[in-house]
Formats: C-alpha cells, sequence, structure tokens
C-alpha cells in the first residue's frame, strides 16, 4: 500500500488544469454570477444556520453566569441577573453547614465569601480546577513546542532530500493515526506503569507529542514544499551550509505554517480526553477529565460546569479565529491547501 | 513566533522543574475519597491530627461515579498519588489479594487496635479478606447502607392524607413494603404542590459506574437475594434468576416506570440528591451519608424531611454501602498513614466524626445508650446496618458490575427482554468471568 | 545539490549550525532529521502496537500481578468475534457513522454551496460557523446533557417551541439516545465537511460553468455533470476522515451518554475501554483493539484506493 495520494491531485484536480486565480475569475463579471436574489437568500440561511449552531456556545456562556436555580428554570431564562457564583463555586470547594452555626461565624472578609455564604455554606479550599488548567497549559505547550521542533526537522528532510522508502514512511507515519485512542492506551499504560511515567507531566508530554508529530510531519511538509528551493540554492552558492540555509532561509520562510501547526497541536493537546482520563489520576490530569467531575461535586452545579466550560472553550475559540486560514489544511493533514 | 517558541520552550522547562519540586515537600500525606459530604467532614475532622501531630493533611476526592474508575487505576499503575485510600468496599478482595493494600493485623496488635471495638458487620464488610477472616486490611471507617428520605411536611398534609386514604384505604405514612412505596409514588406523581407539579420517586438508574445496580440489588435484597448456592460456591443458576429475584427486579422496573421525575434514565447519588433538595419529588433512595446533609438544607431540611429503611418485600435487608481506611502498599509515607489510622480509631476521635456528619463504626459510639437519639435517621442506621448484604468483593467485582450494570440497564430503562432474560444473560456473563477467573 | 552542501562554511557567518564547518551530507542531514520523529513513533505508537498483539494472544490482566500469562491461542479473537454483543456494539458503531456522516455531508455540501455563493460578509459568517469543530468532544458532550435536560434544556425548549412534544428526553429514551449523539456530532462536524466542500467548490474552474451556460444546459445538469464530479474528491476525503474520527468515537459520547440507556449508544471504543480499563481483561481488549485497527486500516485502504481512481477518472 502507498501513501494515500490525497495531496497534490486532490489539491488540483485533474481537469482543473492549470490553477486558475480566483480572484481574477470572480471580479470579471461573469455570466454565471450569482443574482442579487441568490446572493440574499444564500445568505439569510447560512446566517440562520450560524445562528442556530451558535445557540449552544452562547447558551453555555450564558449559564456560567447564572444562580443554580435559574440554571435550571422552566421554561428557561434568557434574561436573569448576572453572577460570579458559578465561578466562584468552580474555584472553591465548599461544606453545607447550620444556621446556627453560620450565625456563630464572624462577618465575611470577601465578596466571594459572601456570595457562598448567602446559600448556607463555607468556603472549605480552592478547587482543583486550578491545578487542571495549569497541566492542559504546560503540557499543552510543552508538547506542542517538542510535536513542532521534531516535526520541521523531519518534514524538511521529507520535501528537500531523496529519503529512502519516503512514501511508505510518510504513510506509516500517517497511519499511527488510525489506532483508537483506547488500544494505544492498553500498552502505553503498561509501559507508562514500568517505566513510572504513569500520571506524571512529562509523560503526558511525551504522548502528545508522539501523537502530534505525525500531524505536524505532514502540515508542515506541505508548507515547505511551497518554498522554492532556490532560495536556499542560492543561500549556499553565498557560502551557508545547508544547515544555516535552513536556519536562516526556510525557516522564516515557513515560520507562518510553522505557527499555524503549532496552534493546531496546541488545541488537540488541549481538548484531548482519552488518554488523559486513562493515563492520569492526580498529579498530571488536564481540564478535559476534570470538567465532568464539576458536576458530581455537591450537588448538579450546572452555572459551575458553565463556568470550568467557558474557561477552557475561550482559549480555543480565540485560536480558531486567528487561525482561520489554515484551517483548511488542518483538519486535512495537509492533503487540501487553498 | 519566535516569542513563541520561546515561551514553550520556558514552558517545557517550567515542567521540569515543577515535576522536580513535587517530592521535595514531606511531613504531608493525602488521603484519597469521594467527593461527598462526609469527605468534607472528614478534612474537618482532621484538622485535630494535625494539630497533634503537625502532620499535613492533602485530599484527593473524587466524584462517585469516577471514583472507582480512578482509584482502581491508580492502584493498578502502582501510583503514589494516595497515602491513604478509603476504598469501596468492594475493593478489598483484589486490593488485599494484588497487594494495593498493606495488611494491618501486625500494627493493630502493636497498638492495641482491637476489630472487636468495630460493629462485626463492618468489620466483616470493609476490613476482611477472604471474608470473615482475621486478614485485616482496612480498619472501619464509615458505615453505611441505602436508605430512603421523604417529604414529611408534604405526608402530613391533612388534605393529601385525606385524598391517599380514600384512594388507597391505609394512611398515607412511610412504607412498609415496595408495594405501599409504588402506591405512595403513584399518588405523588404529577402531583401539583404549591403550584409546581412535582414527581414520586428519584431512584438508582446510573449506567456508567456502579448506580443501577445498588439500587436493584436494594429491591432483590429485600425479597431474599442470593448470589450463589450457599452449598457450592459460584453456582448461581436457580438462585440469581430465581423467581424472587425475577419478582423483585420488576417491581424495581414498575417503579422507575411509575413513579420517577422525566428524564430519570442516569441517575445516581447527585442526580437524585437534587431532585429531592429542588422539591421536584416525594421520595429519593440514597445512602445513609447523606442524610445529615439532608437535614441541614435550607430547603428541604429540618423537619421538613424524614427517613426509612429499606422497605422489605418478603425480608428485611439493605445494600450495603461504606468504606474502610487503607493504607497504599506504594506509599513512601506508610509510617505517616499509619499514625493517622492510629489517631482515627481513638473513641474521642470516633465520637467527634459522627458529631460531624460521618458515620462511624465504632462501638463506643453506636452502642452509646444515647446515639439512637442522637439524629433523627442513627435509629434506622443501626437497623439497616443489621441486616446489610454487599455486591461480589471477588477480585474480579468489576467485570461482575459491569455486566449487571449493562444487564440490569438494558431491562429496566432501555426496554430489552424480560426480567428473567436480563437475569439468564447475567448468570451467563458472571460464569464466564469466574471461568476465566479460574474459580469455576 | 549535493556539491553546494559539501563546500567549506568557512565565509559563512558564524551561528551554532556553522561553527567548525559542519558541512554534513545531504544523507546525514536527512537521517539527523527524520530518526528522531521515527524513533518516538516507534516508541509510542509502533512497538506498543506490536506489543498489543502479542498481549491479544493471551490471557493477560494488567490488575493481576504475579499472575500466570497463559497463552490462549486465537481464543480471545474467537470469542469477540462469536459474541453477539460485540456485534450489536458494532452495529451500533456503524450507524453512528452512517448517518453522522450522511447527514454532515448534505447539511455540509448544501452551506458550502451556498456560501460559495460569496453574499456580503460570506467569510465572517464561515468562521463563526467553523467554531464548533474545535472544541473538546468531551466537554461538548458535557454541556450538551445540559442542553438535553427534559426541562429546563434550551434544546427540548425549542423542540417543544415548534412541535410540542411535551416532555421528552433525548439521552433517556431508547429511540431517541441515538439520534442524540448523531445530533451532536453533526453539530460539531458540519462545518468540517463544509470547508473541506467549499476547497472543492472553489477549485471548479468558472469557464466549464460558462461553456455549459453557452450550451443551455439547466442548473441541475451542470451541478450533476460539474459541481459534483468536481467536488467529489473533496467530499470523499471529508467522508473518509470523518469516517475514521468517528469509528474511534469515544468521548463525546461517554460524557453524553455513557453508552446508555442500556447500550443502546454504547459505541465499539466504550466497549473496549470498559473491557480494558475496568474489567482489566487486558488479553482479551488487546484482540479487541486490532480488531478495530485492522477494520479502521483496511477499510481506509480500500477507500483511499477508490478515492484516487475517481480522482484519475
Amino acid at each position: 500500500m502507498s501513501a494515500p495520494d490525497t495531496s497534490g491531485a486532490v489539491a488540483n484536480p485533474p481537469r482543473a488544469g492549470r490553477r486558475p486565480s480566483q480572484e481574477l475569475l470572480t471580479s470579471a463579471r461573469s455570466i454565471v454570477e450569482p443574482t442579487p436574489l441568490a446572493r440574499w437568500s444564500s445568505g439569510f440561511f447560512v446566517i440562520l444556520y450560524a445562528l442556530v449552531s451558535l445557540i449552544p456556545i452562547v447558551w453555555i456562556v450564558l449559564t456560567s453566569f447564572k444562580t443554580p436555580p435559574d440554571a435550571i428554570a422552566y421554561p428557561p431564562k434568557v434574561l436573569f441577573q448576572p453572577t460570579l457564583e458559578g465561578y466562584v463555586n468552580l474555584f472553591t470547594t465548599r461544606t453545607r453547614q447550620t444556621p446556627e452555626y453560620m450565625a456563630s461565624l464572624p462577618a465575611p472578609e470577601t465578596w466571594y465569601d459572601e456570595l457562598v455564604r448567602s446559600r448556607n455554606m463555607v468556603i472549605a479550599g480552592p478547587s482543583r480546577y486550578g491545578d487542571r488548567y495549569v497541566n492542559s497549559l504546560v503540557i499543552g505547550f510543552g508538547s506542542t513546542f517538542l510535536a513542532v521542533f521534531l516535526g520541521t526537522l523531519a518534514a524538511y528532510a521529507f520535501s528537500r532530500f531523496k529519503v529512502p522508502l519516503k512514501d511508505d514512511l510518510l504513510f506509516f507515519i500517517l497511519s499511527t493515526r488510525m489506532m483508537p485512542p483506547i488500544a494505544v492506551a492498553i500498552p502505553i499504560y503498561l509501559m507508562y506503569r514500568d517505566v513510572g511515567l504513569s500520571d506524571t507531566i512529562i509523560g503526558m508530554i511525551l504522548l502528545y507529542t508522539a501523537v502530534n508529530v505525525s500531524f505536524a510531519v505532514w502540515l508542515l511538509k506541505g508548507f515547505i514544499d511551497e518554498i522554492p528551493r532556490e532560495y536556499e540554492e542560492a543561500a549556499m552558492v553565498d557560502g551557508y551550509t545547508r544547515l544555516q540555509a535552513f536556519r536562516r532561509v526556510v525557516l522564516p520562510q515557513a515560520i507562518t505554517g510553522i505557527a499555524a501547526t503549532a496552534i493546531f497541536c496546541l488545541i488537540f493537546a488541549w481538548n484531548e480526553y482519552a488518554f488523559a482520563l486513562l493515563l492520569t489520576s492526580g498529579e498530571a490530569q488536564t481540564a478535559p477529565p476534570f470538567i465532568p467531575l464539576i458536576i458530581g461535586e455537591g450537588g448538579l452545579d450546572w452555572p459551575a460546569v458553565a463556568a470550568g466550560t467557558t474557561l477552557f472553550l475561550l482559549p480555543v475559540l480565540f485560536f480558531t479565529v486567528l487561525l482561520r486560514k489554515h484551517l483548511l489544511r488542518g483538519i486535512t493533514f495537509g492533503a487540501v491547501r487553498k | 513566533m519566535r516569542r513563541f517558541l520561546r515561551a514553550a520552550a520556558a514552558a517545557a522547562i517550567a515542567v521540569t522543574a515543577m515535576a522536580g519540586q513535587a517530592s521535595a515537600e514531606d511531613k504531608s500525606i493525602t488521603l484519597c475519597w469521594a467527593a461527598w459530604d462526609p469527605a468534607n467532614a472528614l478534612a474537618e475532622l482532621s484538622k485535630d491530627f494535625t494539630a497533634e501531630t503537625g502532620i499535613q493533611m492533602k485530599f484527593e476526592f473524587v466524584p462517585w461515579t469516577s471514583f472507582a474508575d480512578r482509584f482502581l487505576n491508580e492502584l493498578n499503575s502502582g501510583g503514589k498519588l494516595c497515602d491513604l485510600l478509603i476504598g469501596d468496599s468492594q475493593w478489598i478482595g483484589g486490593s488485599a489479594t494484588y497487594g494495593h493494600y498493606v495488611k494491618l493485623n501486625d500494627f493493630f496488635a502493636a497498638n492495641n487496635i482491637s476489630m472487636n471495638d468495630f460493629l462485626p458487620a463492618t468489620v466483616y464488610a470493609y476490613s476482611t479478606w477472604p471474608k470473615g477472616s482475621e486478614n485485616y486490611w482496612a480498619l472501619p471507617a464509615m458505615g453505611d447502607a441505602l436508605g430512603w428520605v421523604y417529604r414529611k411536611d408534604w405526608f402530613a398534609r391533612p388534605e393529601l392524607q385525606a385524598e391517599f386514604k380514600k384512594t388507597y384505604g391505609y394512611d398515607l405514612a412511610p412504607p412498609a413494603d415496595w408495594k405501599q412505596l409504588k402506591d405512595i409514588g403513584t399518588f405523588f406523581q404529577g402531583r401539583q404542590i404549591d403550584g409546581k407539579t412535582v414527581y414520586g420517586i428519584a431512584m438508582y438508574t446510573e449506567r456508567g459506574s456502579e448506580g443501577i445496580t445498588m439500587g436493584v440489588t436494594g429491591a432483590l435484597y429485600a425479597n431474599g437475594f442470593q448470589y450463589e448456592d450457599p452449598a457450592n460456591p459460584y453456582h448461581m443458576e436457580g438462585f440469581v434468576n430465581s423467581p424472587n429475584a425475577v419478582a423483585a427486579l420488576e417491581t424495581y422496573k414498575d417503579l422507575y416506570k411509575c413513579c420517577t421525575p422525566p428524564g430519570h434514565s442516569n441517575a445516581y447519588m447527585v442526580e437524585n440528591l437534587d431532585a429531592y433538595r429542588s422539591g421536584q419529588v416525594a421520595i429519593q433512595m440514597n445512602w445513609f451519608a447523606f442524610f445529615p446533609g439532608i437535614l441541614k438544607d435550607e430547603n428541604v431540611g429540618g423537619d421538613k424531611s424524614g427517613f426509612f429503611v429499606n422497605p422489605k418485600m418478603s425480608v428485611e435487608a439493605s445494600a450495603l454501602g461504606g468504606q474502610g481506611i487503607s493504607v497504599v502498599s506504594y506509599s513512601d509515607k506508610k509510617d505517616l498513614a499509619l499514625e493517622y489510622i492510629k489517631w482515627f480509631a481513638k473513641p474521642d476521635v470516633q465520637k467527634k466524626w459522627w458529631a460531624l456528619g460521618g458515620y462511624s463504626c465504632h462501638k463506643a459510639v453506636l452502642e452509646d445508650p444515647g446515639f439512637a437519639a442522637s439524629a433523627p435517621f442513627a435509629a434506622d442506621f443501626l437497623r439497616a446496618m443489621s441486616n446489610v448484604k454487599d455486591f461480589w468483593q471477588e477480585p474480579i467485582y468489576a467485570e461482575l458490575l459491569q455486566a449487571m450494570q449493562a444487564r440490569i440497564h438494558d431491562y429496566v430503562v432501555a426496554d430489552k427482554g424480560t426480567a428473567k432474560e436480563a437475569l439468564d444473560l447475567l448468570i451467563k456473563d458472571w460464569t464466564q468471568a469466574f471461568k476465566d477467573d479460574g474459580k469455576l | 545539490m549535493s556539491g553546494l552542501t559539501n563546500r567549506k562554511g568557512a565565509r559563512s557567518p558564524g551561528g551554532m549550525w556553522g561553527a567548525g564547518g559542519a558541512g554534513f551530507s545531504p544523507r546525514t542531514i536527512a537521517w539527523l532529521f527524520i530518526t528522531p520523529t521515527i524513533l518516538l513513533l516507534l516508541a509510542v505508537n509502533i512497538f506498543p502496537l506490536i506489543w498489543t498483539v502479542d498481549l491479544s494472544f493471551t490471557d493477560f490482566r494488567a490488575n493481576q500481578p504475579g499472575r500466570v500469562i497463559k497463552s490462549v491461542g486465537t481464543a480471545n479473537y474467537e470469542r469477540i468475534l462469536g459474541d453477539a454483543d460485540i456485534w450489536d456494539r458494532l452495529q451500533t458503531t456503524a450507524s453512528f457513522v452512517c448517518w453522522s456522516i450522511g447527514l454532515e455531508v448534505l447539511i455540509g455540501f448544501g452551506l458550502a454551496l451556498l456560501i460559495n455563493r460569496k453574499f456580503k460578509g460570506h467569510a465572517t459568517w464561515t468562521t463563526l460557523i467553523l467554531l464548533p469543530m474545535m472544541l473538546s468532544p468531551a466537554v461538548v458532550g458535557i454541556f450538551w446533557t445540559y442542553l438535553f435536560q427534559p426541562q429546563s434544556g434550551i434544546f427540548n425548549y425549542i423542540v417543544n417551541f415548534f412541535l410540542d412534544a411535551g416532555d421528552f428526553t433525548m439521552i433517556g429514551d431508547v429511540q431517541l439516545a441515538p439520534w442524540a449523539i448523531v445530533i451532536v456530532d453533526v453539530w460539531m462536524w458540519t462545518p468540517y465537511v463544509m470547508l473541506i466542500c467549499l476547497a472543492g467548490l472553489r477549485a471548479v474552474p468558472q469557464y466549464l460553468y460558462e461553456a455549459a451556460e453557452v450550451d443551455r444546459a439547466s442548473r441541475l445538469r451542470q451541478f450533476w455533470h460539474i459541481t459534483l464530479p468536481m467536488v467529489l474528491p473533496f467530499l470523499m476525503l471529508a467522508v473518509l476522515f470523518r469516517a475514521i474520527e468517528n469509528f474511534k468515537m469515544f468521548d463525546m459520547v461517554v460524557s453524553l451518554t455513557a453508552g446508555g440507556p442500556g447500550s443502546t449508544t454504547e459505541v465499539a471504543s466504550i466497549t473496549l475501554k470498559r473491557a480494558a480499563f475496568e474489567s482489566w481483561k487486558t488479553g482479551y481488549s488487546s484482540a479487541f483493539a486490532i480488531i478495530l485497527f485492522v477494520v479502521v486500516f483496511g477499510a481506509a485502504n480500500i477507500y483511499v484506493k477508490f478515492l484516487n481512481k475517481v480522482k484519475q477518472r
């Protein structure tokens, strides 16, 4: 089996022949241009779809500012008195106390103390959410850095040199993504247990690096392929070694691609659930396996869940907007470039 | 981009530094348990331990639905996260057999801790493996059984009492058996109370961990359920699928169909509590562990709630909950952990434990003449604990539990097959599991 | 090219890789650059895969240290393939994959056609549509359980607003639960198919339409004979990626329904997780893992061959 020949052929379907510049074609008004009515109506439907599909996200963000009773009100409340209770509950653990005990306490010192006490509870300590969030950040950035570093080197080699069995190697790299994560987790679990990497940040970074590096190689190879070889060759004529040319000519040229790849890797590591669930228990646990647990702590506290979700999703939303030009490439392993 | 790379490098370095630091602290131990009211009470109680010994306590509490998953995984990977673990009663077989727990006999002997000071049923269930032997792997920490809570204030309303009596011919009161339970559930189902639609009963129906099994076994035990032929271990035909077992399972499904709130199809402790606290149901099934918290609740606390023991079908019996506290054998601080157990076993600590909302198993607490009157549910607790039964505690209990979760949920919630078929399939699964384990 | 690299770096500006005139041969550099990646993948992917194959022929249980591991031949495989419950789970998985992808293709392609008409502000709206697919599936599953709440859930409320369906529960009902996971998957991944289709549409040369217009071909004919064949390779690629992902689906479903009610939504990965990490039947679940891998790998290979053929037409 050879590598799935997805890149070139799909990017330039045979019948398309030479790539006609999109801008040229659309700027010249042709007879197949949609009519204003068609445009208007398609705009209407697309916007309608976008609005409907955004309801869940908007609703979660709204819920994070509700009180627990408002969150389960029937009919659902669109207008409500916003509160930070969900966020306070997210970051604290609390114990329920008798009214007599509450009355015996000195006056609350902070606004969040006061908020918690209004529910007959006192703050027992910080919750684990902060730790898990930091773990997510550390593991996400750590693995992204390694994956992009290794991926850039390998992608450069695949792009520029004659590597024996290149297609096979590339396909091998891709095929590592076809195993269900749970299936990979079985031997990894045993392996990590033997070498003491279970529930360690290093172990998770290594694992996510391995999962991301295949993706990084494929994506970056596409970006580096697009950098004309002549640049490096010219640099080498000027006396640069191959490595210097790589560092000073290719890398700066590929920087957008590298950044886009890095963001994709980061989002993957950030979102990953199955490995984190099975291979971590406390020290190295990330946010995704933790967020469901908020439900179990002290009742169905939907605002706290929503608050945890909101804080967790916001960075991804931000990066998605930042990445929009490269999304297509990223989600197809570089098989489709615009 | 360069800046980004640098930030990433810095993060990577920070990781290494943090990983190195983690082991630097000492004189502190981590106690692992489930995230629920008693755990908060234990954290409160443990402040005394820190004051006395200077040993800092850290806690890792995980919600019940992930509890077994997380900590069995931790034990199986030889993790050092927990020094002390309050593990579920069913784990004792596996944890003793596979060396996850430290055997405590010598320690008990050296420190004059006698298991005779604890309620025999709890020692049997939480500490011993093989069952009933004098090999102790845990100190009974938290007694628990499955009980019921009802809205005393609703039951006391004259108009409801009159209507109930007219319909069913007897007084509206905590049910004496499962038939009455169904009558009461039906009575409240869909009723308008204070302008709100309320429902009958919140029961366990959770699929992912152990929820529905705990609920259903409550019904099975009340009809004289036995897991195996007493004369012929691991032979279940005619026991697990006995006519009584079939009838009990059908009763449970009946109750689920007639009397639960809409969408109550994946509910365990927290969901039941929530349905009850928010005034959605008249009755909930839940562990005794939650009862002190219910008394303190701002909506349903005080006089608004009453409690009753698992009603009988043909016999009086309750499903066992509760846990013992064990020292994890992979811990680097076993001596500090043992120190904690020594402290925890003291009668005065046990008394305070009960006062804070934990269910002590110590006779000094339970056999105190004032105990039954010390809380509205204390007498019921003693009654329940005198007739408790637990799920399999075999090393392969998780596999057995999983089979039961699937078969029972398929029948009760997903309407697949009959009760007899579900139990027949369960015997098939269990027999296979015991064969794989070499027990059959 | 090779001659150039061997030139001494004496004239070159310093820098760590230039110092000492380290002019490696391209071959050395290639291996130097590729080896770490390959080694990492060997250690974290291939070695475990081989180990899994090895384990799959034993009765190993990872939670029973000291137990003698017996070789059981192909017994694990036979048991899995002869187990009606496993086939039931595979069927659940297959119908989830088919329905979710079918709907995603329909809606996604439709959306792409509309967006391709380039109405005012289409770029912004496209970005907004893309947001769901970047979120964490596990977290998505969690918050959809909230949206699906029988009474307070916004999803049920909206449905009731239009249909007056009364109290219904998406994730507690045997009939509706499979649709619940499909709905969430479609919500999340339709943008994915849309984006790839859009790329396909934009690669269709306009002159084909212009020629067709001159020939007075109807819009439907144009769609059927130009648009569809040109976009097909893209669409097939999207289906390939989605099919692989959905076949492996675990996180979203686990946090949404946990496989319930009963086993109605228990997709293969959930079964695998329960066997491997709850029952600790490591040997047995290794065999199941291998079976799943072979299915994905085999199907993907056949599909890619087919895809390449379509492209060459």
